[in-house]
């Protein structure tokens, strides 16, 4: 999966791959929307009338059996693209994908199924022309390496240094380890040798598993045993932050003549060094993609992306789906001919195919929590209440709930837009607290989240619990004047993106600040102190429903 | 499906493992769905399930798996033989992938027949391949709704009708429901989740011994397929012996009045919706005791089952920090005290 926007850059790096694979089929690319016809195959009708017998069209996935599939824009691509593509992985096409990830943010991310299956994850983004090194290979030294691979071995302690890193990284996928070891076999067979060793080692960790990690390998030792993992979702621990994933592994690595911690070394020698950060934040996407683009998509019959066809009944905003009716009726040609006795091109109510398309019609509702001073911990705790209600029954409304924090200095994303409940639970479990009110830090995050969401083909609606008193500023310095400065400019850009808010003022009294501030978002103002989860939920969703378009 | 991994190669799983021997022991349990992160080897235990599974006898041809001496007297293959000859069949194990048409599930028109010869017959379609088997929806929460909404149909009636301008095609359709997914690709509908007999979580394991166990194993497997099934030949005999042992005994075993008491009262303990949950926790602790090779089923095995028969039956409270297994442990811990 290679993060790269388009550019001579990445446009090299195909070329070059092209070159090494030698006399190798190039790979096929596939197309970002690719309907399911395409992608799995179907009936040819021209040639199954010509011939009189049904032809079968190749699906793209049948065509590239054996061989490499380009898939341009992968963080576009949905759960259902990325589990079609995984069931044909396992089965008919053991060929391989090159990914080509162009997302703009970290939040715009590939889908986690995809990435679950992906060896190598190189990043091209920033890296100018000049700075890509020739290959150190020749093709012919690729091939010759090919036809090594059966005879390599990789010795078991070499595999079970493998194993241990990747626990020791927080990688619960098995898939991993796995595909880690035969990195290092393709790599043994490159450099003309036959056992695998330490060099390899430390390149299919550095390469399969460093951007993986879920947490840094120094957590290891102090994390205590656990043995949440039979319960799901896992009860949240209020003392242990959210970042601890409950997939932690204790187990002493076992004695191999890798030491593990070298290997850990050259792992933390190549994870980025914002790491640790994002991983406090709770913010590893390796999970937090899970929900983009999956379940509960209204079906129209008007707009959207483009759905297979269903039989159905014309008339109201049923639209025919001309190809795919005459698919339907051309087997029956003969058949009615004779019974007929008419010529002719012969269609029945049977054969009316409608058009479907796919509608985005879900909202996003992100909550964006004042956690400063004493209230924080109730206000949290209400608001994750609401959160987790939402999702609870998610499947029949068509929503997405997002969670933003501000305290201290800095807001940070506490939950980010998912509808699954298991997820929201994992992450809610410990809510930090108290602090100062950095409220146009928080008010900014929040119209980040909803702009990516109304990117991504959602309506996004936020919600703010604060008493709107502001006393930090966007630069993380303390300063009521400043502050309230900052929060009330915040407000504007929030307003100007025309994202539709409620203000709700969590004071004990209103607060004439939270008013105005509201008035500057454009948003609805509800007083509401103290609220419960019951009350909280309920009224989020009716100002949603109210101010939806 | 025959160089698949072998199901006793599998480490760990047990759960899993055990659910679905109880489906092949019982298939009126009706189904498991495994639920569970990436890479933990959940559509490899499906698939492992095919090579362990006892072949069935079926009438030879009938593309519709009829039993020799059960035939669909509507059979559209049946009643135009006289005669039938009896042959032996793979269980079934049939994929339902997510992007098929409704046609290909349900059956359609037989094309070749209908543009060659231009006579009307009825191709069958994956739920007649799955009949008396197993029918298998890996990312099942990616499922089109449409698809569901048959399903559920379908496995509510145990048969499939087709009807279309004179192809008029009814067949019986009953198989064992296996779905696989992870949660946070979205939520099930609670009709669907009520049609899996069983649920199971999996997660990867946790000792490192294990994973290395994992992976060495599967690494063996891809390198040389033939010599790692010839290692395990025999443990795959071993356990479709069980199987059939255990099918043979199912009809012997005992269910004691006091242990459907108990049944009904954790059921009714934990608020699990309907007759169902009580009815698929009574005959997997029975396919279970079968599979132990006990005569009558005891409160072991209902403690053993009642994770996997009800974890999903229950009400979503989300306000209640306690995962659903510990909240049936919990309840098991009150009514089998």
């Amino acid at each position: 999966m290679l993060r790269a926007r388009p550019g001579p850059a990445r446009d090299r790096w195909l070329s070059d791959y092209r070159t090494l694979i030698g006399d190798q089929p190039a790979p096929l690319r596939m197309p970002p929307a690719i309907g399911d016809e395409r992608l799995l195959g179907g009936l040819d009708l021209s040639a199954t009338l010509t011939a009189g017998r049904p032809v079968h069209l190749p699906g793209l996935l049948e065509m590239a059996a054996g061989r490499g599939l380009i898939l341009p824009m992968a963080e576009r691509a949905t759960a259902g693209l990325a589990a079609r593509i995984g069931a044909a992985w396992d089965g008919p096409w053991p060929g391989y994908l090159i990914g080509l990830d162009e997302g703009a943010s970290t939040e715009e991310a590939p889908p986690a199924a995809l990435m679950d299956r992906m060896a190598f994850r190189p990043m091209l983004d920033g890296i100018a022309m000049a700075a890509l090194a020739p290959s150190a290979f020749t093709p012919e030294e690729v091939t010759a390496a090919r036809a090594r691979l059966p005879d390599v071995t990789v010795p078991p302690d070499v595999v079970d240094a493998l194993i241990a890193t990747a626990a020791a990284l927080g990688i619960p996928s098995l898939r991993a380890p796995l595909l880690a070891v035969r990195a290092a076999r393709a790599a043994t067979a490159l450099s003309e040798s036959d056992t695998a060793g330490e060099i390899e080692a430390r390149l299919a960790t550095q390469l399969v598993l460093a951007w993986r990690a879920r947490q840094m390998p120094e957590q290891v030792e102090e994390d205590t045993p656990d043995d949440r993992a039979q319960d799901d979702p896992p009860p949240p621990d209020p003392d242990t932050p959210p970042q601890d994933s409950p997939e932690t592994d204790t187990e002493t690595p076992t004695e191999a003549d890798i030491p593990p911690d070298l290997l850990l070394e050259a792992a933390r020698a190549v994870l980025p060094p914002d790491l640790l950060a994002k991983l406090l934040a709770g913010n590893s996407r390796a999970t937090s993609q899970g929900s983009t683009g999956a379940g509960e998509e209204s079906v129209s019959l008007r707009r959207g992306r483009p759905l297979a066809s269903r039989p159905g009944r014309l008339g109201g905003e049923a639209r025919l789906d001309l190809i795919a009716t005459l698919r339907a009726a051309a087997p029956w040609q003969p058949l009615r001919r004779r019974q007929t006795g008419k010529a002719g091109l012969l269609i029945r109510p049977d054969d009316f195919r409608i058009r479907r398309f796919r509608r985005t019609k879900e909202s996003a509702l992100i909550f964006v929590v004042d956690a400063s001073g004493s209230s924080a911990m109730a206000r949290l705790a209400e608001a994750k209440g609401a959160v987790e209600l939402m999702l609870a029954d998610a499947y029949k409304r068509r929503e997405q709930v997002g969670l933003i924090a501000f305290r201290g200095d800095g807001a940070e994303v506490i939950l980010p837009l998912t509808k699954s409940l298991v997820q929201a639970k994992r992450r809610l479990g410990g809510l930090p607290g108290g602090g100062g009110t950095p409220l146009a830090s928080g008010l900014l995050m929040g119209a980040e989240m909803a702009l990516s969401a109304r990117r991504a083909g959602l309506t996004p609606f936020l919600a703010v619990l604060t008493d709107g008193r502001a006393n930090i500023g966007r630069d993380g310095q303390p300063g009521r004047p400043q502050a309230m400065e900052d929060a009330t400019a915040a407000a504007r850009a929030l307003r100007a993106t025309g994202i539709p808010a409620v203000l709700i003022d969590t004071a004990n009294r209103p607060q004439r600040s939270a008013e105005s501030l509201s008035a500057e978002m454009g948003a609805r103002y509800v007083a509401l102190p103290r609220a419960g989860a019951q009350e909280l939920s309920a009224l989020v969703q009716n100002v949603s429903k109210d101010s939806a378009p | 499906m025959a160089h698949a991994f072998p199901f006793s190669a599998i480490v760990g799983q047990e759960e899993m493992k055990r659910a679905l021997m109880i489906t092949a022991i019982d298939p009126s349990i009706g189904g498991v769905l495994a639920f569970g992160d990436r890479g933990t080897g959940k559509s490899t235990a499906v698939r492992a399930l095919a090579g362990l599974l006892p072949e069935i006898a079926v009438v030879d041809g009938c593309p519709y798996n009829c039993a020799p001496d059960r035939i669909n007297p509507d059979c559209p293959h049946c009643k135009a033989q006289d005669h039938h000859t009896v042959a032996q069949r793979p269980t079934p194990v049939i994929d339902l992938p997510l992007g098929a048409t409704e046609d290909r599930v349900v059956g359609a028109l037989d094309l070749e027949r209908a543009l060659t010869k231009g006579e009307k017959a009825f191709e069958p379609g994956l739920l007649a391949r799955a009949h008396r088997g197993f029918l298998y929806i890996d990312e099942v929460n990616l499922l089109e709704d449409y698809l569901v909404d048959l399903l559920l149909d379908v496995a509510a009636s145990g048969e499939n009708v087709v009807e279309r301008e004179g192809l008029s095609v009814r067949h019986p359709a009953r198989f064992v429901l296996v779905g696989s997914g992870n949660p946070e690709e979205g939520e099930l509908r609670p009709q669907l989740l009520d049609r899996f007999g069983l649920s199971v979580e999996i997660a990867s394991p946790k000792v490192v011994a294990d994973r290395i166990e994992v992976i060495r194993r599967r690494d063996a497997y891809e390198r040389d397929r033939a010599a790692f099934l010839a290692t395990w030949a025999e443990a795959e005999a071993a356990e479709q012996a069980r199987i059939t042992t255990a099918r043979d005994l199912l009809p012997e075993v005992i269910v004691p009045d006091a242990l459907l008491v108990h049944v009904a009262e954790l059921c009714l303990a934990l608020g699990a919706d309907g007759l169902r949950g009580e009815l698929t926790l009574m005959r997997a602790a029975r396919a279970l005791a079968a599979l132990d090779g006990a005569r009558e089923v005891t409160d072991h095995h209902l403690r053993e089952v009642a994770p996997s028969a009800l974890r999903h039956r229950l009400r979503r409270d989300p306000l209640d920090e306690a995962g659903s297994t510990t909240r049936v442990t919990r309840a098991m811990d009150t009514v089998l005290a």
